[in-house]
C-alpha cells in the first residue's frame, strides 16, 4: 500500500525535534489515552484541566526551528558576542577546561543529567567528587571543613554574614565590611542584610576595630576580601585577631588560585572563608554557572548554609557517602530555617575537583607561580615605564594610577583587552591560567602608549617575586591520594568513567522524582555551552561585546512573557529559591514604595515547600500558615479566616500550582481573588509550570511573580544537584521592583541584587532558548503528554498503590503520589523499602515523604516512551508483590528482599548467602532486568552512624581499598 | 514528686528546688534516631518558654524549650557524647539539664501524666 504524498511542509520536519523530545510517539499516545479512556489528547486534558483556568489563547511562539537551525542561529548569536582577552578580574578569570573533563564531564549526560544526590547508594560516583571538592576547599582554604558549594561568591557571602550572625557570641547586628570587597559582593550582602535588620558599616575594619575612626562599636562579623579587589594583600591574622578580640568573628573572600602561593585564610585566624571555583576549569559564561565554596570552623558545621556531604558506612558496615545533617536543609526547618537555599552548583563543583585532581599540587603550584611570575614581570615594566602599580605586593593583580587611564583603557579595548575602570585615574587588572609574555609585552606598549622594548627574559631575572616572606604558604595541601593518582589522560578518563558509572542518570533509566521534572536535556540544547563565543566571555565585559548575549535574552524574555502572560522577567537568581527570595523582595519594595511597608505577613499553605516559608522569612516576612484540607487542597475557610486576621499586614500569599499534592485546583482564581482584595500580592511558585505551559498563564490566575525552574521545565540539565536557574516573571507594577546590578547596566537599576552576575548563569540560558526555539507551539503538546504519563502510571498502578491525591475527573495534574502508610501499617515495608528496592531493579527512586511523610511522588515527564512507563510500572507492581509475600510471612519482616535493598554485587555473588530469599530474587526480580542489569556499589547507607560521627573530609586510601576487598 | 510535662514535650522533675528537664518517650519516639544534642551552658539563666538546647534526629532537628524559668545549675554531657541514650532512656539516664528554679510556682501551669497522655494522643 503506498502512503500520500506528503506535503513540502512536513519533509522539512519542523516538529521532528517535538516528535523526539517527547517520549510516546502516536500510537503510543493513543494506547495510553485508550487506558484512561479517552479519544485524544484534547478530551484528556479537558478532564484534567479545570475550564475556567485554560487560556483561550494559543501559545504565540515562533515556529519551530530544525535542531540544525537553532544551533545556526545560536551560532550566530555567540558570533556576535566579542571574544576579547578580560583582565577585569573582580572574581571571575579565564581558565582552561581540560579537555578530558569537557569531553568526560561537562559534555557527558552520565554526569550532568543526574540529580541531587539524595538518593545515597545510587550517587556514589558524585558523591566521591563532591567530597573531593569539599577536601579541595579544606586544603586550600586551611579550613576544618567545607560544604559542596553554593551558587555564587555573592550569595556565599551574604551565607557567611547570617552564618556570623548565628554562631557568634555578639548580640550586636552591626556588620563590618571591607570596602574592598568586590562591588557586586557587598551588593549582595547590603540586600540580604536589609530585610534582616543587620546594619552593614563599610569601613577599612582595622581602623574601625581599634577605634580609630568614627566606624567602631561593636560589631558580630568583619567581612574582607584577601587579596583585595584591587589586587592589595592584607593582614588577615592581624584583622582576625583584633575581630576576635571585640568579640566579632572574621569571613574572608578569597581566591583559590591565590591560596595555593599564600598563606591561607584559614590558618591565620579566618572563622569562615569563601569565594569562587570558577577558574579551576570552569568558563566564564558570561557570568555563570559556578561553583562558589564554603569553608568553616568545625565548630559551625551544623550551622553552615548548602550541603555538606559525610562518610557513613552502609549494611555491610563499608564505607559509603551521603549527604549529612540534611534536618539542617530549609524544606525540613522551614520558616526556621538559616537559609533558603539547598541547592549546590555540583557540575561545577565536581569540574573544579576534578581540575585539581588532574593538575594535582605541582601543577596547581606551576599555574599559581606563572601567573604570579608574569604579573610581578609586568609590575615590573611598568614601573619601567613610569606606570608603578600602587602596591608592591600582590598575587596576580594590580592596581594602577594613572591620569591616561582613559586613554589606555581605550588602547587597550582596541588591541581586544578588557581593563577594569578603578575610578576615573586608575585602572585594574588580573593575569590569569591563560595569560602569556606576549600579552604582557602587549600590555606593556598599551600602556606606554609604545613598544616598551623591554626585555621580558632579563625583567624575569630581576624581578624578585611579590609576596612577602611572612606570607608564603608553607603548609602540604592535595596531599591525599586522589590528587596524586591520576596524571595520564587515560588513568584520568578510567577514573572518570569508574564514578559516572555507580550512578544513576538519565542516560540509564527514567528518574521518576516528583516536583523535579526529569526531563530530556537534547544534545542539541547542551553542545553551545561549550562554543567559546558563549562561554568565554567575562560577566562585566562591555555591553557591546555581548550583543549576541543581549539577543538571547531577549528572545527568552519574549518567550516566558508569552508563555506566563507577565509584563517583564529578571533572568538574575540562579535557582528556584534564589528566584522566590527575589519575587518577595520585589513585593516587598512594593508595598514600601505606597507607603505600606508596614505589609509584612506571608501566608503559605502547610503543603508548600520549605524553600517558600525560608524565603518568606529570609526577605523579613512574618509565615503564618494556612491549612491544607483533608483532600490536599488549600482550606479555603481558613484561607479567609487568616487573611481577614492579618489584612491590614497582608503582603503576599505563596502558592504552588498545580499544587505540590499535584492537583489542578479549580478554585485557584477564587484564591487569588481573596489576598488581592485584603491588598496582598501572589507569589506562584513555578516549580510545577511544566504542567501549565501551553494550557494556562499564571498571570491570568492572578499570579503577580512566579520564578521559573528553567532547570525542570526548560530543560537545563539538573548536574547532579545545581546548576539551576531560576528567572522571575512579574506583572507590571512589580517591574521596577526586579533585581538591578552595581556594575554592568541590566535595565533594572543598581538597587536589590540577590545574585553577583547582572543575568545570573548566562551561559545555561542557551540550553532553555534552544528547547522554546525548537519546540514553539508544540510545548503545549509536551505538557500534555506530561500529564498524560502521569495519569497512565496513575491508572497502572492504583490497583497496587492507593493514589492519594486527585482533581476533577479523578485526574492528577502531571505526577502523582502513592500512599505507602497502609502498607508499613500492614507489613512494616515502607516508602523508603520501596524507594531503596528500586535500585535493584535499575531505577532512581521517586521522591520521597514529599509532600507528604510515608508517601512516594512520581512525575514521569513527557520525555519518557511508553516502554519506559511500562517498566517502572512493572517494577513497582512486582515489588508490591514483594511486600505482599512479607505481609503473608512468606519472608521475615527483617529479611526479605526490600528491607535488605539495595544488593550489591559483592553481595549476591558471595560465597555463602544467608537470605531468606533467593539470590536470584535479590538481583534479577524481573526477566529484563538481566539484560541491563545495574548494580548499587554499595548497600543501604546508614544515615544515623554518619550522623552521629560527622566526617566530611576524603577517608583514608585504605578504607576504599578495604571496602574492594 | 509527679512528673509533669509541657506541651513541647518535655518533662520535669522537682526535688527541692532544682528541677531534671528531659524529652518524653513520645517526642524521642517521633525524631528517630537522635544523632546530636546541644545543651545550655552551665550557670545561664533562661526563663521559661525559652529556647534552651537542641535535638536532632535524621529526620528532624527540635528546639528545646525550658518549662520553667531559673538558673542552668548542671548538663548532661552524657547525651551529648552518647546521642543514643535520649532514645534508650529518655526519663532517666537521658535528662538534658537541671535548673534552679526561681519561680516554683510556674509548675502549676504543667501537665500532669494524663494530662499529657491525652495531649500527645491529640498531636499524634
Amino acid at each position: 500500500m503506498s502512503s500520500p504524498r506528503p506535503t513540502l511542509e512536513q519533509l522539512l520536519q519542523h516538529d521532528d525535534f517535538a516528535r523526539r523530545h517527547i517520549g510516546p510517539g502516536a500510537a503510543e499516545q493513543q494506547a495510553m489515552l485508550r487506558e484512561l479512556g479517552y479519544d485524544d489528547l484534547e478530551a484528556m486534558t479537558a478532564a484534567a484541566v479545570p475550564a475556567q483556568i485554560r487560556s483561550a489563547r494559543p501559545l504565540m511562539l515562533p515556529r519551530p526551528l530544525t535542531e540544525r537551525e537553532a544551533l545556526d542561529r545560536l551560532a550566530v548569536y555567540a558570533s556576535e558576542n566579542r571574544q576579547a582577552t578580560s583582565l577585569i578580574g573582580m572574581g571571575y578569570h579565564d581558565t582552561v577546561t581540560p579537555p578530558v573533563i569537557q569531553r568526560n564531564v561537562l559534555e557527558n549526560p552520565g554526569w550532568y543529567t543526574a540529580y541531587t544526590p539524595y538518593q545515597a547508594e545510587v550517587s556514589q560516583g558524585r558523591l566521591e567528587a563532591l567530597l573531593t571538592f569539599q577536601q579541595m576547599v579544606m586544603d586550600l582554604t586551611g579550613l576544618d571543613l567545607a560544604n559542596a558549594s553554593l551558587l555564587d561568591e555573592a550569595t556565599a557571602a551574604a551565607e557567611a554574614m547570617t552564618t556570623m550572625l548565628r554562631v557568634g557570641k555578639s548580640k550586636s547586628h552591626r556588620l563590618l565590611v571591607a570596602p574592598d570587597l568586590h562591588p557586586q559582593t557587598l551588593a549582595v550582602i547590603g540586600t540580604r542584610a536589609e530585610r534582616l535588620g543587620i546594619e552593614v558599616v563599610v569601613a577599612d575594619p582595622m581602623k574601625a576595630l581599634d577605634g580609630s575612626s568614627k566606624d567602631g562599636g561593636e560589631c558580630f562579623g568583619v567581612i574582607a576580601q584577601h587579596p583585595a579587589t584591587d589586587g592589595r594583600l592584607i593582614d588577615v591574622q592581624a584583622l582576625a585577631d583584633k575581630a576576635h578580640a571585640k568579640g566579632a568573628l572574621l569571613t574572608v573572600a578569597t581566591d583559590l588560585v591565590a591560596c595555593v602561593l599564600l598563606t591561607p585564610p584559614g590558618e591565620l585566624g579566618a572563622d569562615i572563608v569563601v569565594g569562587s571555583a570558577q577558574r579551576f576549569g570552569v568558563p566564564l559564561g558570561y557570568g555563570g554557572p559556578h561553583a562558589a565554596f564554603f569553608a568553616a570552623r568545625d565548630a559551625y558545621k551544623r550551622q553552615i548554609p548548602g550541603r555538606l556531604i559525610g562518610v557513613s558506612v552502609d549494611r555491610h558496615g563499608h564505607t559509603a557517602l551521603r549527604m549529612a545533617l540534611q534536618t539542617r536543609e530549609q524544606h525540613i526547618r522551614r520558616e526556621k530555617a538559616t537559609s533558603n537555599i539547598c541547592t549546590a552548583q555540583v557540575l561545577l563543583a565536581n569540574i573544579a575537583a576534578f581540575y585539581a585532581v588532574w593538575h594535582g599540587p605541582e601543577g596547581l603550584a606551576t599555574i599559581a607561580r606563572r601567573v604570579h611570575r608574569l604579573t610581578a614581570i609586568l609590575a615590573a615594566g611598568l614601573t619601567k615605564i613610569g606606570c608603578k602599580p600602587r602596591y608592591q605586593q600582590f598575587f596576580d593583580t594590580l592596581a594602577i594610577d594613572t591620569p591616561a587611564a582613559e586613554a589606555i583603557f581605550a588602547r587597550a579595548a582596541a588591541a581586544g583587552i578588557n581593563l577594569r575602570r578603578l575610578g576615573p585615574a586608575a585602572l585594574g587588572l588580573s593575569l590569569d591560567e591563560t595569560s602569556t609574555p606576549a600579552l604582557v609585552t602587549l600590555l606593556l606598549d598599551l600602556f606606554g602608549g609604545k613598544q616598551s622594548g623591554l626585555d621580558l627574559a632579563r625583567l624575569d631575572g630581576e624581578t624578585p617575586d611579590a609576596i612577602p616572606a611572612a606570607q608564603v604558604r608553607k603548609s602540604r595541601f592535595l596531599s591525599h591520594p586522589v590528587f596524586n593518582l591520576h596524571r595520564s589522560e587515560t588513568e584520568m578518563l578510567r577514573w572518570l568513567r569508574r564514578l559516572e558509572h555507580k550512578d544513576i542518570a538519565l542516560n540509564r533509566s527514567m528518574i521518576p522524582l516528583g516536583s523535579c521534572t526529569m526531563k530530556l536535556n537534547a544534545a542539541a540544547e547542551m553542545m553551545p555551552i561549550t562554543w567559546p563565543g558563549l562561554a568565554r566571555i567575562h560577566p562585566f565585559a562591555p555591553r557591546d561585546q555581548a550583543l549576541g548575549y543581549g539577543r538571547l535574552f531577549k528572545d527568552l524574555e519574549d518567550w516566558l512573557k508569552e508563555m506566563t502572560g507577565f509584563a517583564a522577567v529578571s533572568l538574575q537568581p540562579n535557582a528556584g529559591s534564589q528566584g522566590e527570595y527575589a519575587g518577595l523582595i520585589a513585593i516587598a519594595r512594593y508595598h514600601a514604595s505606597r507607603g505600606e511597608a508596614h505589609r509584612k505577613v506571608c501566608l503559605i499553605p502547610a503543603s508548600a515547600h520549605g524553600t517558600n516559608p525560608a524565603s518568606a522569612q529570609l526577605a523579613g516576612m512574618e509565615v503564618v500558615v494556612v491549612a491544607t484540607a483533608e483532600d490536599g487542597s488549600i482550606d479555603l475557610d481558613d484561607l479567609r479566616a487568616k487573611v481577614e486576621q492579618h489584612r491590614a499586614r497582608l503582603a503576599a500569599f505563596m502558592v504552588t500550582y498545580p499544587s505540590t499534592h499535584g492537583v489542578f485546583e479549580a478554585e485557584i482564581k477564587e484564591i487569588t481573588d481573596v489576598i488581592h482584595g485584603a491588598g496582598g500580592q501572589v507569589y506562584m511558585d513555578g516549580a510545577n509550570f511544566n504542567a501549565l505551559v501551553g494550557l494556562a498563564r499564571p498571570r491570568k490566575l492572578g499570579a503577580d511573580v512566579m520564578h521559573m525552574n528553567l532547570h525542570k521545565t526548560f530543560c537545563i540539565p539538573h548536574g547532579g544537584g545545581g546548576p539551576g536557574m531560576g528567572p522571575i516573571g512579574v506583572a507590571a507594577h512589580l517591574a521596577p521592583f526586579l533585581p538591578g546590578h552595581v556594575v554592568v547596566d541590566n535595565g533594572n537599576g543598581t538597587d536589590g541584587a540577590v545574585a553577583a552576575a547582572p543575568w545570573g548563569s548566562a551561559l545555561i540560558l542557551a540550553i532553555s532558548w534552544a528547547y522554546i526555539a525548537m519546540m514553539g507551539p508544540h510545548l503545549k503538546r509536551a505538557t500534555q503528554v506530561a500529564i498524560l504519563n502521569a495519569n497512565y502510571i496513575a491508572k497502572r498502578l492504583a490497583p497496587h498503590y492507593p493514589v492519594l491525591f486527585t482533581g476533577q475527573n479523578d485526574m492528577v495534574a502531571h505526577e502523582c503520589i502513592l500512599d505507602l502508610r497502609p502498607l508499613k501499617e500492614a507489613s512494616g515495608i515502607g516508602a523508603e523499602d520501596v524507594a531503596k528496592r528500586l535500585m535493584d531493579y535499575g531505577f532512581h527512586a521517586p521522591t520521597m515523604s514529599f509532600p507528604v511523610a510515608g508517601t512516594l511522588m512520581i512525575e514521569p515527564t513527557e520525555s519518557e516512551a511508553k516502554a519506559e512507563l511500562d517498566r517502572f510500572c512493572e517494577a513497582m507492581i512486582q515489588i508490591r508483590r514483594e511486600a505482599a509475600e512479607v505481609e503473608k510471612g512468606t519472608w521475615p519482616a527483617g529479611d526479605n528482599p526490600l528491607a535488605m535493598a539495595p544488593h550489591t554485587l559483592a553481595e549476591v555473588a558471595a560465597e555463602t548467602w544467608t537470605h531468606a530469599y533467593p539470590r536470584q530474587v535479590a538481583a534479577f526480580p524481573l526477566a529484563w532486568i538481566q539484560h541491563d542489569k545495574y548494580w548499587p556499589s554499595v548497600a543501604r547507607v546508614d544515615n544515623v552512624a554518619g550522623d552521629r560521627n560527622v566526617v566530611c573530609a576524603c577517608p583514608p586510601i585504605e578504607d576504599y581499598l578495604q571496602a574492594a576487598e | 514528686m509527679a512528673r509533669k510535662y509541657s506541651k513541647d514535650h518535655e518533662w520535669v522533675e522537682v526535688s527541692g528546688k532544682t528541677a531534671t528537664v528531659g524529652i518524653t518517650d513520645f517526642a524521642q519516639e517521633q525524631l528517630g534516631d537522635v544523632v546530636f544534642v546541644e545543651l545550655p551552658e552551665v550557670g545561664r539563666t533562661v526563663a521559661a518558654h525559652e529556647q534552651v538546647a537542641i535535638v536532632e534526629s535524621v529526620k528532624a532537628a527540635s528546639e528545646v524549650y525550658s518549662p520553667l524559668s531559673g538558673r542552668v545549675a548542671e548538663a548532661n554531657k552524657a547525651i551529648v557524647d552518647d546521642p543514643a541514650k535520649v532514645n534508650a532512656d529518655p526519663f532517666g539516664a537521658a535528662w538534658f539539664f537541671k535548673l534552679e528554679l526561681s519561680d516554683p510556682k510556674e509548675l502549676d501551669a504543667l501537665m500532669d501524666e494524663a494530662a499529657y497522655r491525652a495531649f500527645a494522643a491529640e498531636s499524634h
